[in-house]
């Protein structure tokens, strides 16, 4: 209890300012910034008479703090990393969801992933979102059939033009499936064994970045590669620079995908239900796909209808197959682990 | 004995409403955040303590050791860097520009406060880069064959740092020049002084307290600052502050951000008391 209260007024500062104003005809979302797209939010505003506040976040422990630290019922839904959905339910978050009204029916099949989205035999999550995490990169500058392989990436001729996207997960991911290591098998051992490629990439790299940061590298020409890049990076820069590319090497690479929960403490479950059906649905899916923050592969199939043809050659919509065929899951990572991960990740920008 | 009685309940009112925040905005947060340095993590958990956990891992772990260094070299060469070419751009401004342009001088001087910090820390970011500016330059004028890398290192967040802070530093020195009376410098002169002389042994000796107070506060806010190594820095290591923000944001650890936090001000703390002799602010 105590602890709680401790813990409560740390981030009070937080909390206070992330509270959404209530109101009954309000659906408060925590979501990731392709949410906030305007284009996906004002149609189902008008279908149902309702203001969608949203407050982004980024980081599975950051949303759970807020979440956790938020009064019961200010939040109505949340976007999170297919792979953490199960953190919701394990501290009681999130509520069933009514599966068969959503859209998964229509979903490509691969992208249904009842492991993330299920416990117990009960749906919490349902996709919404996915690509890879991968290599992208600009053809202008290196040689695509170079990034066949991502054995380029420790040959010397790249070193210091790439950049490492800062997310521990898929690029120690991406490591491990150069050493041969799929991702399903990581564990304490042999995490190890990828620390020297890993500090070896550090030091061919040029910087370590962010979303923001990796995408304005590569549209200055300050980086040529970036490793953990994708579809979901390199689309929006595409109208501007055609030769900002990505594929998937023959190693892999890793699927991300974005689950939408609906929140257990939500007083207004009915409308928060609707909000996933209308995300799921292929004009909500076609939306969320192109949003101005950043592109993704739609879950739901039947999106192909909506998306123009233009929109599908960007998120290689035809290669799909071959791609989901050749991608991993991001690892389920137990806490330990997770904590091994993070360590390793710490120091490898500091050394 | 009823006035003073008086006197001081009127204190007591009129001091209570900043003691109040004080304690609500700052002593209890801070108190709770001390409190929970001292718990850990178990899993996904946090577990209270109390536990020493956190502070002997932040002083045997290499990489969270390395923040702590990191910091206070960026920190220290910034404040030292910011002094340098402070002080002679208050002198010049105080000294040399006539009365009625310093307002002016000063007002350009401070420009850069107008406008957003990550604005400009994104600004040096394509000032620096590869085809920025500064490497167009360098290499259209034949210094550099081809250009270098600034952009993504300790240089960059560096220059950022000192671009900002020269102008704080430079406010507080002039206000300190400008208190100064003429008649110290021309009794030096009059007793045979050098102007090297007269501004190495009594010119800068009275404006020490308003070069500590600004080197103080610069020390602070550069230690503190998270946006400027973050964008400048490329991550190639990592500062307190980012290492904080890792805690939080990625690992949920509380705790141990907390124990950062405190190590933090607490080395704040040691730099306070160690310029404490000089610092007057109400001499800026």
């Amino acid at each position: 209890m105590y602890l709680k209260s401790t813990t409560a007024l740390t981030v009070a500062a937080l909390t206070l300012a992330a509270t959404p104003s209530l109101a009954a005809e309000d659906l408060n979302a925590l979501i990731w910034c392709d949410h906030a797209d305007p284009k996906l939010l004002e149609p189902f505003e008008e279908a149902h008479g309702i203001r969608v506040n949203v407050k982004e976040y980024e980081g599975t422990a950051a949303g759970l703090a807020l979440l956790e630290q938020s009064r019961p019922g200010d939040w109505d839904v949340m976007v999170i990393d297919g792979v953490d959905v199960g953190r919701l339910v394990e501290r009681d978050l999130a509520e069933p969801l009514p599966v068969e009204e959503m859209h998964t029916g229509d979903y490509f099949p691969q992208i249904v992933l009842e492991d993330n989205n299920t416990v117990d035999g009960v749906t919490y999550g349902v996709t919404e979102k996915f690509g890879y995490n991968t290599i992208a990169y600009n053809k202008a500058n290196v040689d695509p059939a170079d990034m066949e392989s991502m054995k380029a990436l420790w040959s010397g001729k790249y070193d210091g033009r790439i950049a490492i996207y800062d997310y521990y997960l898929p690029v120690i991911g991406l490591v491990g499936m150069a050493q041969g290591v799929d991702t399903a098998d990581l564990n304490a051992d042999n995490l190890e064994t990828l620390r020297e490629p890993l500090m070896s990439l550090k030091a061919a790299s040029r910087q370590v970045s962010d979303v923001v940061a990796s995408q304005t590298s590569l549209a200055t020409d300050e980086v040529d590669i970036l490793v953990g890049g994708g579809e979901w990076l390199t689309a929006v820069l595409n109208a501007d620079n055609p030769d900002l590319d990505w594929t998937i090497p023959e190693e892999g690479g890793l699927l991300w995908s974005q689950s939408l929960v609906v929140l257990k403490d939500s007083e207004n479950k009915e409308m928060a239900v609707e909000f996933v059906k209308y995300v799921t649905s292929p004009e909500g899916q076609a939306r969320l796909a192109t949003s101005e923050c950043y592109w993704g592969m739609p879950a739901n199939s039947k999106t192909a209808d909506v998306l123009s043809d233009d929109e599908k050659a960007v998120l290689r919509w035809d290669d799909q197959a071959t791609y989901l065929e050749r991608a991993q899951l991001y690892p389920v990572l137990d806490a330990d682990l997770d904590s091994a991960m993070q360590d390793l990740w710490t120091d490898m920008i500091q050394n | 004995m009823r006035i003073e009685a008086h006197e001081k309940k009127v204190g007591v009112t009129l001091v209570a409403p900043a003691l109040l925040w004080t304690l609500a905005f700052f002593l209890i947060p801070f108190a709770a955040m001390v409190w929970l340095s001292f718990s850990h993590m178990e899993g996904r958990d946090i577990v209270p303590g109390p536990d020493f956990g956190n502070y002997i891992k932040i002083f045997t772990d290499d990489s969270l050791f390395r923040g702590i260094v990191v910091s206070l070299e960026i920190t220290l060469t910034v404040t030292v860097i910011s002094v340098l070419l402070a002080w002679p751009l208050a002198w010049i401004i105080a000294m040399r520009v006539p009365k009625r342009w310093q307002r002016l001088a000063l007002m350009l001087a401070v420009l850069p406060f107008w406008t957003s910090y990550v604005v400009r820390s994104y600004a040096w970011a394509l000032v620096l880069g590869q085809k920025g500016v500064v490497m167009d330059f360098l290499t259209g004028i034949g210094l550099l064959a081809e250009p270098i890398q600034i952009m993504a290192t300790r240089s960059a967040t560096v220059i950022g740092f000192v671009h900002f802070f020269v102008m704080l530093l430079t406010l507080t020195i002039y206000a300190n020049l400008v208190q100064l009376s003429p008649n110290y410098m021309r009794a030096a002169q009059d007793l045979g002084a050098s102007a090297w002389q007269t501004i190495r042994l009594v010119v800068i000796p009275l404006t020490l307290p308003g070069v500590i107070t600004g080197a103080f506060l610069t020390f602070v806010l550069c230690i503190g600052d998270y946006i400027t190594p973050q964008i400048l820095g490329g991550n190639n290591e990592l500062t307190m502050p980012q290492l904080i923000m890792l805690q939080l944001g990625r690992r949920g650890d509380f705790p141990m951000a907390s124990a950062l936090s405190v190590v933090l001000m607490a080395i704040v703390t040691l730099a306070y008391a160690g310029c404490a002799r000089w610092l007057r602010m109400d001499r800026v």
